[in-house]
């Protein structure tokens, strides 16, 4: 009796191809990265070569056709609109997941949580429109122009909202129930409980949500650019119009050209390093996974 | 009480009284021969660093029934593992030693793994019918190791299922779904599953403890039936269900932190003249 | 004693009244902002929404007519980003699941990348579409260098959610299937993939979901033009484009672009809420009978 003979056909060989051409497909997705950061790098290299990187910090103002480049004016505004944003989303965050899991009944925290979802899965184009279209008139009668810094800190705010409740949900859903048994058992009240066990407990997811939406903030496009005026000015109060750096691009790819374009292409590194950082230091708290 | 052996030993035919029937016998010796079928020598294995199994050496006899006995976490299910590489499957296991197979190295790296585990089947301590259909459970694996031939697929279920004697119970509804059966049938169809691919050895990790007296005690009936044919290893926490069963019996303990075979015999021996104190005191229930 | 404990528990009481009238209102500020945002849409989108207005073209940049050629684009769009992605993505996903030891340093090299690519500003990804696909690999504006795009952008939801899906199957049949001696690429066929196809489809949906809602990708990828697409090298106006175009660049678009809002926002519901429920219902289904 010959038993184990090990044969070219045999399946073991079979999975290993198969090994083989699967972590080449996993090679390829994580090569996406590499491309993408080579490519803005290699769109922008004539005027990082030219100007230098530190012009577009140091230029008074965003004038390409006249060769000033920069960027602190709609860096500000993207930090300030950011920043806004995520002071009045990351308390309602947390609030709502509080609501869901520890105050509502079951049945009106299933629909809150279902609404939060939904809200999470409007475009940000929606998010924009409805913002000019709505918030924009109604601010406009109390401040003129209606588009400013507060209007894109307003719509920022709904719209990462639910990537705060959604994951400081997960956290609360992950505190152990032998924690609050144990704080039951010592007679804490509910609101005693929550600030000093659930959030304490929580606090490692919630913090990583918050990082994502302010990544998320960071990044979007479209709401702010629709409702925040478009001034490239350095923000001095809540109603001034502002630009950030990802609506310049989107305003300006139509017709840039030249070292205009290449420009734009300095700018989008400068979000992408925004955003790396940010991930980053969420990656470090969750310990090693961000999404999903 | 010298006659047990030999009572155990009957041929695995069994009478017509018999409620299955396992059918003619087609290979191996019609009861346990003293010829060591695996021969495993020095086997030490360790989970990330930390050992779980250390220097077991022992041989186990074509067409018996070997029962592995012991407290929980004393080795038992990784020995049982590394007999058919299931533990390749395990990050971070580490094995050592010695296992031979019919006289050939089940460890050697250019073994082809999947030819070994079809000869070396296994069942789990919870039944694990695929979420296919019955038919499609027993068809899908001998269709992987290349029997194509629709008569023969035919042939090969009924006759399985009627070594486990599942047949009559599901031969109106077998393309119905295998997770729908009751816990003994679902671990009858995963021992049906195994014998289709017509293994020489069958290892049985605790096959009775997720079920309930009565299917326990069907699905022991059926492992006695298969000595003989089949070269059975069994972990059992059930001292008595081993002592029905099986014809040599190894005592697995901890010591230093890690499991190892503390004696190994023929179970009437083990049972009743233990060489070893720990073995005494555990079988006797003082201990474990 | 009496006394300390009364004293605390006027305390906790006090506390406990804020934070729940706090958390009350913040859920109501919350529920009351959405439903504002989405009856607004219902309302005005819903007067102008029609047969018609789904089939046939925008005429006067959109002012009138329908969005019958946007949806075309919008859905050949989402064709090309799904078959880029998802043959990729599910390799990816089983190969993370299945192929690598857990701890692997390539492993974790491709998971990181992964979760830095799923926080790439979309903008940004237009950027490199537009400099990779459209110029450099030539393509020009088309549905196809936009497809692609989005394919880069919904790779990481994918392969993350499809992972879990994977993850979620239980290791009672990884195990049974070893044992039996079957390849894990038959393993994979006929066990692992068929019963992780809920949460496989759940992963295709957010990332059609994520995909359909997407706008600053697309703008300098497949372009503007509403015209009816008549090949994948054609450029076309998504459905997300439409709305921000009748809205900043059109005067007097608002009322179609309220429609429009309207049917992405009902397409959006249709495909997250299968997501949703595939993911949870399903799944769960399937492995608790096990």
């Amino acid at each position: 009796m010959i038993w184990f003979k090990p044969s070219i056909l045999s399946p073991s060989y079979a999975d290993a191809r198969l090994g083989w051409g699967l972590a080449a497909a996993a090679g390829l997705a994580a090569a996406i990265l590499l491309l993408i950061v080579l490519l803005l790098l290699r769109e922008s290299w004539p005027v990082l070569q030219r100007v230098g990187g530190v012009r577009f910090f140091a230029d008074q103002g965003w004038y390409p056709a006249e060769e000033m480049y920069g960027l602190a004016p709609m860096l500000w505004a993207t930090l300030a609109a950011s920043f806004g944003a995520v002071l009045l989303a990351g308390p309602l965050g947390v609030a709502s997941a509080l609501f869901c899991r520890h105050y509502a009944p079951f049945s009106v925290a299933r629909l809150y949580r279902r609404m939060v979802t939904l809200l999470a899965g409007i475009p940000s184009v929606v998010f924009g429109f409805w913002g000019l279209t709505v918030l924009v008139p109604l601010l406009a009668q109390f401040q003129p122009p209606g588009a400013s810094l507060l209007t894109g800190i307003l719509i920022l705010a709904l719209m990462i909202l639910p990537t705060v409740a959604l994951t400081a949900d997960a956290a609360l859903a992950a505190v152990p129930d032998a924690y609050l048994r144990g704080a039951a058992a010592l007679g804490l009240s509910r609101g005693a409980t929550i600030a000093g066990v659930v959030l304490p407990a929580a606090r490692g997811g919630i913090i990583s949500g918050v990082l994502l939406a302010t990544a998320r903030a960071l990044g979007e496009t479209m709401a702010v650019l629709m409702v925040a005026g478009n001034v490239v000015q350095t923000p001095t109060s809540l109603f001034d119009p502002v630009r950030t750096l990802t609506a310049n691009i989107a305003l300006e790819m139509a017709y840039a050209s030249g070292d205009h374009r290449a420009a734009l292409f300095v700018s989008g590194l400068m979000l992408m390093g925004l955003v790396i950082i940010l991930a980053a230091a969420a990656w470090r708290l969750s310990g090693g996974r961000l999404h999903g | 009480m010298t006659s047990t052996i030999d009572m155990h030993c009957r041929p695995a035919t069994g009478t017509p009284a018999d409620a299955y029937t396992l059918g003619p016998l087609q290979s191996g010796p019609s009861c346990c021969d003293p010829e060591p079928l695996i021969r495993v020598e020095n086997l030490s294995l360790s989970y990330d660093n930390k050992p779980a199994l250390a220097g077991v050496t022992l041989d186990i006899y074509r067409g018996c029934i070997t029962a592995l006995i012991g407290p929980s976490g004393c080795g038992k299910t990784s020995f049982l593992s590394s007999l058919n590489r299931l533990t390749d499957l395990i990050p971070g296991c580490e094995v050592e030693g010695r296992i031979l197979i019919n006289r050939q190295d089940a460890r050697a790296p250019d073994l082809d793994v999947q030819t070994l585990r079809r000869q070396v089947g296994m069942i789990f301590q919870k039944p694990n019918p695929f979420p296919l259909s019955i038919r499609r459970n027993l068809e899908m694996p001998l269709r992987e190791h290349g029997v194509r031939n629709r008569s023969e697929l035919c042939d090969r279920l009924e006759r399985t299922l009627t070594d486990v004697g599942l047949w009559d119970e599901v031969k109106d509804r077998l393309d119905t779904p295998a997770l729908a059966l009751s816990g003994g049938q679902q671990q009858r169809l995963c021992l049906a599953r195994a014998l289709a691919l017509e293994p020489s050895v069958l290892l049985m990790d605790e096959p009775c403890s997720a079920l309930d007296p009565l299917s326990s005690a069907v699905v022991e009936d059926l492992i006695q039936r298969l000595r003989g044919r089949y070269t059975v290893v069994i972990v059992t926490h059930n001292l008595a269900q081993a002592r029905r069963i099986a014809n040599y019996a190894g005592f697995f303990w901890v010591r230093e932190r890690a499991g190892t075979l503390i004696e190994f015999g023929r179970c009437q021996q083990i049972f009743e003249e233990p060489a070893h104190d720990l073995t005494a005191a555990y079988v006797s229930g003082a201990r474990g | 004693m009496a006394k300390y404990g009364l004293f605390s528990m006027t305390i906790t009481s006090n506390l406990d009244r804020f934070m729940t009238l706090a958390i009350w209102s913040a859920a109501l500020l919350v529920a009351a902002a959405f439903l504002w945002l989405l009856g607004d849409v219902l309302w005005h989108g819903a007067a102008h929404l029609s047969w018609s207005f789904l089939t046939e073209a925008p005429e006067n940049a959109g002012r009138s007519g329908g969005i019958g050629p946007i949806l075309v684009s919008t859905l050949m769009i989402l064709a090309v980003a799904v078959a880029a992605a998802v043959p990729l993505g599910l390799a990816t996903a089983v190969w993370l699941t299945e192929f690598i030891r857990p701890g692997s340093s390539f492993g974790r090299l491709v998971g990181l990348s992964l979760d830095v690519l799923a926080g790439v500003p979309s903008i940004v990804l237009g950027l490199f579409g537009n400099a990779f696909f459209c110029v450099y690999l030539g393509l020009g504006f088309s549905i196809l260098a936009g497809g692609l795009t989005l394919a880069c952008m919904v790779l990481p939801i994918f392969i993350r959610t499809a992972e879990a899906g994977l993850r979620a199957v239980p290791a009672d049949w990884r195990n049974g299937a070893a044992a039996l001696g079957l390849s894990r690429g038959a393993a994979l066929i006929h066990i692992l993939l068929p019963a992780a196809a809920p949460a496989l489809a759940a992963a295709l949906m957010l990332g059609i979901g994520r995909a359909m809602a997407e706008t600053a990708a697309l703008i300098y990828t497949s372009g503007y033009v509403d015209r009816m697409p008549s090949s994948l090298s054609d450029s076309g106006r998504a459905l997300a484009v439409h709305i921000y175009d009748l809205s900043m660049n059109v005067a007097g678009g608002d009322p179609n672009a309220y429609a429009s809002a309207l049917v992405l926002i009902t397409l959006l519901i249709i495909i997250n809420s299968t997501a949703l429920w595939l993911a949870e219902n399903l799944l769960q289904r399937r492995i608790v009978t096990a």
